[in-house]
């Protein structure tokens, strides 16, 4: 705990009796010590449990080199570089599926049999390992699982296609929740600004319009700042 | 182990720090009432970057947002969940309840979805338009002033539009609709429903000196580091403090039960402090629960005496009776008038600028009780899951389905942002027979009895809720969308969720003039103790086809003036 939690848990926790004050760290400085000693690179709000948790998880190591050899080329594979971006692998993407099949170990017997398969499959047709085979042998074999039928339901699909799709979604999700991916969608907010309606041009090219006796209800954004006064009607008067 | 007692004595104990006891803690420490607060979870503070959520990049998170631990994702703020470790509850045979519990300062307000509406004059009258259930013992006109107060003091922004049962209040100005409300907006209307703006607790213009104005970064969920929306702890408690109330927050200290003397009148609490696993009492003139209608019912039934061998406040055995949530269900479409989007900032506020109240006349239906719907959908920031089967609506155009390469990133670029879901939120019939109580085989980490659950719908929700699908797909195809997933159909009872699901759960201490059939007065007293009183939602009578919490903080304002009055005069 920084000083400013540890003070707060002893002033607000530990009003109960001496014995609680007791029970909380008594010299704030050793508190922040320790504290930067754990720390992990994520910060984003967690709870000790939580933190707690991600640490352990970010020290376990579940896929061996060749699995994360062989996921990288499968990886860039589904999502190469382009002239505006980089590849899944240049986002990280393998990095996060080991997480992920630390976080979620169902993912785990999926994901590493399916690797078995796709060098099984490579082995039988060409004689070598999926990560060392050609472009054109890799896609070749792509081909035959990355295609679902849609009319079969997800769970129905054969094991291979089942994989594949998996790798998939994962390796999208993976490269749209970085900052690269992040920027190649476009995607715009998670910042501070002032909402005020939709550009006309988007308007016009869905072919939609403000109705204007509903933008009349609407927030005046240049009055944002002045507080709201209201007259015994509920009529806002500012 | 002894049990370890405080000989300070409070005014007041308020058991639960969400909308009931946040109130509660904020007009009684003002009326100059010395004032303890014991809350089940850690303190917590929007503000602080220890705990912040808000604006957090995915990449944040090395799971990228995923729901792992926390129910709602890594951002969302709830501490908690349907599930904790530590604290199971049971369920009877064929009952399938989820009990949520958000520990942590503010509760649920911390992440609720601010949908903020007034129940109107029908609602607390529903028994003489129906015949069913029960009418409340008080009317919109005793709860209007109180209502009235809370927009102001808190801030809720709609438009007063004279509708008969959505009463009209002291809003702020809504902000403009986003694409996918436009198209929600133009289906509704092609079969003449109506909508209008929502009705919800986000400061789109400034309300007072304390508070910051919305940002429009759509993460409500995570909590406000300015306080532009309403959650407990930053709109009613802090505020208490920094006016100079005399507030002891107890946080991380679980309640047990509410102790009792000779006569029966309640003397303070016990509670477990999480941090040493002792047991603690406190002494207080006056308890008031606000920890949620399900874990108040379960304190009052923990709290056996001689006096009150059934549980406290329970002479009537109605304590856990008569729980009931709200109805939902869902549905989500591909729009394809939405597609290949040009990409700008429309995070908006979190949730929806516009709804649909309830429209129609249950006389002319097969059910008893309304329901209103929400929407959603836009280009929103990715997290765990965005880019899963990406174009799976190419099967909507005859295209290939699947595959890999570059042109996966087109896929994706042309259906973001396409997507619009629409969910109908109603109100259920309460039932005697739906209720929880105490399983004496099963114990918590803290040695506290748990709840069981007893919850069957009734064909008046299953019906209800076959209608909002219904509705669901006539606005979808006004707008030419494809519905996603198949309409679910009479043997998955058209789709409604489970009870508890929608955490709208209220009704366990119900309200009446008669104590042989209600657990409280009008004034949310208990009818066997009268130091004792309740401001979660466990007074409801019937929960309306409206969100609870503006209801919790007009009655628990009106509760605590009572406190207040009654005190003065001597009376508890």
């Amino acid at each position: 705990m920084d000083r400013r939690k540890s003070l707060k848990s002893i002033l607000l926790g530990g009003v109960a009796s001496g014995l609680a004050v007791h029970g909380c760290k008594p010299n704030p400085n050793e508190a922040v010590t320790q504290e930067v000693v754990t720390a992990s690179n994520y910060t984003y709000g967690r709870t000790p449990k939580e933190k707690e948790l991600d640490e352990k998880l970010l020290k376990e190591v579940f896929f061996n080199q060749h699995e994360m050899e062989s996921m990288s080329v499968l990886c860039d594979l589904i999502l190469p570089a382009n002239n505006d971006s980089g590849s899944a692998t240049d986002a990280e993407v393998p990095n996060f599926i080991e997480f992920m099949a630390k976080d979620l170990p169902e993912l785990q017997t999926p994901l590493r049999g399916g690797f078995m398969w796709l060098d099984h499959k490579s082995n039988t047709d060409y004689n070598v390992m999926f990560m060392s085979a050609s472009e054109e042998q890799q896609k070749t074999i792509l081909d035959t699982i990355a295609y679902p039928d849609p009319a079969v339901p997800a769970e129905e699909q054969p094991l291979e296609v089942q994989f594949f799709t998996l790798m998939r979604n994962l390796t999208l999700t993976g490269y749209y929740t970085t900052k690269m991916g992040i920027k190649d969608l476009g995607y715009k907010g998670n910042m501070p600004n002032v909402w005020d309606g939709i550009p006309e041009d988007v308007l016009a090219q869905h072919n939609v319009a403000y109705d204007d006796e509903w933008l009349a209800k609407c927030v005046d954004q240049s009055k944002r700042g002045i507080i709201a006064e209201w007259d015994e009607n509920g009529n806002l008067l500012t | 182990m002894q049990i370890i007692e405080s000989s300070q004595v409070y005014d007041v104990i308020i058991v639960g720090s969400g909308a009931g006891g946040g109130m509660a803690t904020k007009i009684l420490s003002e009326a100059g009432l010395k004032v303890a607060v014991v809350e089940a979870g850690p303190f917590f503070d929007p503000s602080d970057p220890e705990q912040m959520t808000q604006l957090k990049w995915p990449y944040e998170s090395p799971r990228r947002g995923a729901s792992t631990t926390r129910p709602f994702g890594d951002f969302d703020s709830a501490y908690g969940g349907w599930d904790i470790e530590g604290e199971p509850y049971t369920n009877t045979e064929d009952t399938d309840f989820k009990w949520f519990r958000s520990r942590m300062l503010g509760g649920r307000t911390n992440h609720w979805g601010r949908i903020s509406l007034r129940f109107g004059p029908k609602d607390f009258k529903r028994k003489d338009q129906d015949g069913l259930g029960d009418n409340w013992p008080i009317g919109y006109d005793d709860v209007k002033p109180y209502y009235d107060k809370v927009d102001k003091l808190i801030g809720v922004f709609g438009t007063n539009e004279g509708l008969p049962n959505d009463p009209d209040g002291f809003f702020l100005p809504p902000p403009k609709p986003r694409l996918h409300e436009l198209f929600y907006i133009k289906g509704a209307k092609k079969s003449n429903i109506p909508v209008y703006p929502s009705r919800m607790s986000m400061l789109t213009k400034k309300i007072n000196n304390d508070r910051g104005v919305c940002f429009y970064c759509g993460q409500c969920s995570r909590a406000c580091q300015v306080s532009a929306d309403f959650s407990s702890g930053t709109c009613l408690i802090f505020p208490a403090q920094k006016n100079g109330g005399q507030i002891d927050l107890f946080v991380n200290c679980m309640v047990r039960e509410v102790t009792t003397n000779d006569e029966g009148k309640a003397t303070g609490v016990s509670y477990i402090n999480k941090e040493d696993r002792k047991e603690y009492k406190l002494k207080g003139k006056v308890v008031v629960m606000g920890a949620s209608a399900c874990s108040t019912a379960r304190i009052l039934l923990n709290s056996k005496s001689s006096q009150h061998p059934n549980g406290l406040g329970n002479s009537s055995n109605i304590v856990g009776k008569y729980l009931h949530d709200s109805t939902g269900s869902s549905r989500v479409a591909f729009v394809p008038d939405m597609m290949n989007r040009k990409t700008y900032n429309e995070d908006g506020v979190g949730g929806m600028h516009v709804y649909t109240p309830w429209w129609l006349d249950n006389k002319k239906l097969d059910f008893a009780r309304g329901y209103h719907t929400e929407m959603w959908g836009g280009m929103g920031m990715p997290s765990y899951g965005f880019g899963f089967n990406p174009n799976d609506f190419n099967k909507f155009f005859g295209l290939k389905v699947g595959g890999y390469g570059n042109d996966l990133r087109k896929d994706v670029k042309k259906y973001y942002g396409s997507v619009l879901g629409i969910a109908g939120r109603g109100e259920s019939i309460p039932q005697k027979t739906n209720y929880c109580e105490i399983d004496n085989t099963k114990v918590d980490e803290y040695g506290i009895p748990i709840l069981k659950f007893n919850y069957q719908w009734t064909d008046h929700e299953i019906k209800q809720v076959k209608h909002m699908h219904d509705t669901f797909e006539e606005i979808f195809h006004n707008i030419g969308a494809e519905p996603l997933g198949s309409k679910p159909g009479k043997e998955q009872d058209y789709g409604i969720l489970k009870p508890g699901e929608i955490i709208h759960e209220v009704g366990t201490t119900r309200m009446g003039d008669n104590e042989k059939t209600s657990v409280v007065n009008k004034y949310q007293q208990l009818h066997d103790v009268d130091n004792v009183f309740i401001v979660d939602a466990g007074p409801f009578v019937s929960q309306a086809d409206k969100n609870p919490t503006w209801t919790i903080l007009a009655l628990s304002w009106r509760t605590s003036d009572y406190i207040v009055e009654q005190l003065k005069q001597q009376n508890i």
